[in-house]
């Protein structure tokens, strides 16, 4: 990165004042290694949204920020439907809530290590991953507008997983506002069958050992021990959100002049909040929030049973769910006054830090948990929000490692079998339908996630609570 | 940029996903190769056997935005019909396309899939007379 387009506000926080067709400032978090190393097109991008119309405060990236739709990935921004803010289908991304689950076995690491190569496989067995892999349900139309209204809800309602669950996910695991009518046919039929699957890519279902802990308080409201594992699940709404994301591209794309939008980048499509279109992408988009939420709370009755089979009766309370690709309606304060805006978080955590009225009160005197995903072979941590976060993103932090590599690049300098061979010298099963799929997701072609959160706590968008290692991965 | 792999389709680079691009003597024919390139994101492309045609149709506004239905048409295909395809018949016709698209169901074990198309994206998005022909390109999210 150019870091001659910013000003050091401070360290670790770089600023670009308003010019040209900005709004606002535009903010990147990092420190100054990851900064150097950060793309230019995080530049361009985050310039870019603080074009947009009713943008408040700055369009903000977290230390893990790199290129993607319109948005960086790891980009923040909150938007005032007063001001005739817009939300924005590329702000939210194709994967829309994606996010990350943590489940706590309070399994200890040696009993894992006793039966490590039967729960491999029997999770393997039991999570259906990869391209062109079904979900052990079927929906029909009635059942897929219960499971779009309901998310994790619904999923309880049917037996999969505990009401417990449900106070341990964001939203309560139901994202109110949700309109299945919104949602296109063929984003139903693409769901038909993928609902309780990983899917591909850099999605992953993963036993963790919990290596460090650093905040011992937070740990323990958190149910975290050293020396203990977790499961760690990290997916998101599958096709269904993928093809809500593909439709409104489109019609945001075309109907934005309409609105005397002028798109600094077509991926950045948008329309007012208030506008009818707006409205009815925010009904499909928390309809496929909820099937996210409902996706994951499948696979983690799954790994519930796969647990059973390989330990007999173990306890697997939710540690937390988390999104990372959202636009949620929030109170911030904006000036010193609360104020409801839409804030987009794409590839960001939200991070509401201690006594925030929206959280579970078993998390009120510690912060939210944000959950940082690493890669196959690298360190995944824990995170509390902060009061600070509000201050610095409207509580917002970072949200994974982010590639340092092209999946081109990484095929053509590592083989699948060698990675899954390296790992497992290391003590890291890997169990995947496709090398070629590892070979994209080697370890080395993502970002070191230490650094990146490293950075996060120094800066104050969150703190470490623990660092996770991992011991099984499932990869689509 | 990209990696030339054949004389009618590359790959080009993208940090977090990848770039597919058709060239072709006609416009249809550069949508019929960024079809291939599209495949062989997912899985090797000779790997996949054109045994069962389905027939797909899409319309948009401008070239742009068709390559952008069509790819995402085919990726619908793919994950509804659980199948990778390898032979295109384009026919494009003002702002309509008709074409047929060849392939097989995914095996699992035979065509090892790595990375799912979730969408053809507006990024890098590009339909424009190349050389002696046409090219047709964009970036895919994976």
């Amino acid at each position: 990165m150019d870091r001659s387009n910013f000003h050091r506000q401070a360290p670790g926080i770089w600023r670009a004042e308003p010019s040209g067709a900005m709004r606002v400032p535009a903010i990147i978090y990092a420190d100054d290694a990851l900064m150097l190393a950060m793309d230019d097109k995080v530049f361009d991008q985050v310039t870019n949204v603080a074009m947009l119309p009713g943008i408040v405060g700055a369009a903000y990236a977290m230390p893990d920020a790199h290129w993607g739709y319109g948005f960086p990935i790891g980009g923040v921004a909150a938007f005032d439907p007063e001001q005739d803010g817009v939300i924005s289908a590329g702000g939210v991304g194709f994967d829309i809530s994606c996010g990350v689950r943590a489940v706590l076995t309070h399994l200890s690491v040696e009993r894992i290590q006793r039966g490590k190569e039967q729960i491999a496989e029997r999770l393997y067995q039991s999570i259906p991953a990869g391209l062109g892999s079904k979900g052990h349900v079927h929906l029909d139309p009635a059942e897929m507008d219960r499971m779009l209204a309901g998310g994790a809800r619904w999923a309880v309602s049917e037996g999969y997983g505990d009401a417990a669950d449900l106070a341990r996910i964001e939203e309560s695991g139901c994202m109110p506002g949700a309109d299945p009518a919104a949602v296109s046919e063929h984003a139903k039929q693409r769901q038909q069958d993928e609902i309780g699957t990983l899917g591909s890519g850099n999605h992953y279902l993963e036993v963790q050992e919990v290596a460090e802990i650093f905040d011992e308080d937070a740990a323990a409201a958190f149910g975290l021990r050293r020396g203990e594992a977790i499961v760690s699940i990290h997916c998101g709404s599958r096709g269904l959100g993928h093809q809500i994301g593909t439709d409104f591209l489109h019609e945001m794309v075309t109907a934005a002049a309409g609105f005397g939008i002028e798109l600094p980048d077509r991926e950045l499509a948008c329309c007012p909040i208030r506008s009818e279109l707006g409205q009815r992408y925010l009904g499909a988009m928390r309809a496929g929030t909820n099937c996210a939420l409902a996706n994951r709370q499948i696979l983690t009755h799954l790994t519930r049973g796969a647990f059973a089979h390989v330990f007999g009766r173990v306890e697997m309370p939710l540690l937390f769910d988390v999104s990372h690709n959202t636009c949620k309606e929030e109170t911030h304060l904006v000036a010193g006054k609360p104020q409801r805006l839409f804030v987009h978080r794409k590839g960001a955590t939200r991070a509401f830090g201690p006594g925030n009225p929206t959280l579970p009160p078993v998390f009120s005197a510690v912060g939210q948990p944000v959950l940082i995903g690493g890669s196959m072979g690298t360190s995944s941590y824990v995170l509390a929000g902060t009061r600070k976060s509000e201050e610095l993103a409207f509580s917002s932090a970072c949200h994974g490692a982010g590639r340092r590599m092209s999946r081109h690049a990484a095929m053509r300098q590592w083989r699948g079998r060698a990675v899954v061979d390296a790992l497992a010298d290391r003590g890291i099963i890997v169990r995947s339908p496709s090398l070629r799929g590892v070979a994209e997701e080697a370890p080395l072609a993502y970002k070191n996630s230490s650094e990146v959160v490293d950075s996060a706590d120094r800066l104050g968008l969150a703190r470490k609570v623990a660092r996770l290692e991992p011991m099984v991965c499932i990869k689509g | 940029m990209g990696t030339r792999w054949d004389g009618g389709w590359e790959h080009f680079e993208h940090m977090a996903d990848i770039g597919v691009r058709g060239f072709g003597a006609t416009k249809a024919e550069a949508f019929g190769n960024a079809a291939c390139a599209l495949t062989a994101a997912v899985a090797d492309l000779d790997a996949v056997r054109p045994l069962e045609a389905v027939r797909i149709e899409c319309t948009a506004e401008c070239d742009d935005l068709l390559l952008y239905e069509w790819l995402n048409a085919l990726i619908f295909a793919m994950a509804t019909r659980k199948m990778l395809f390898s032979r295109f018949a384009v026919r494009i016709d003002g702002k309509h396309l008709e074409a047929s698209a060849e392939g097989e169901p995914i095996d699992a074990e035979r065509h090892a899939p790595a990375a799912e198309a979730k969408g053809a994206t507006l990024t890098a998005l590009r339909v424009a007379p190349d050389r002696d022909g046409w090219a047709a390109q964009c970036v895919v999210d994976v």
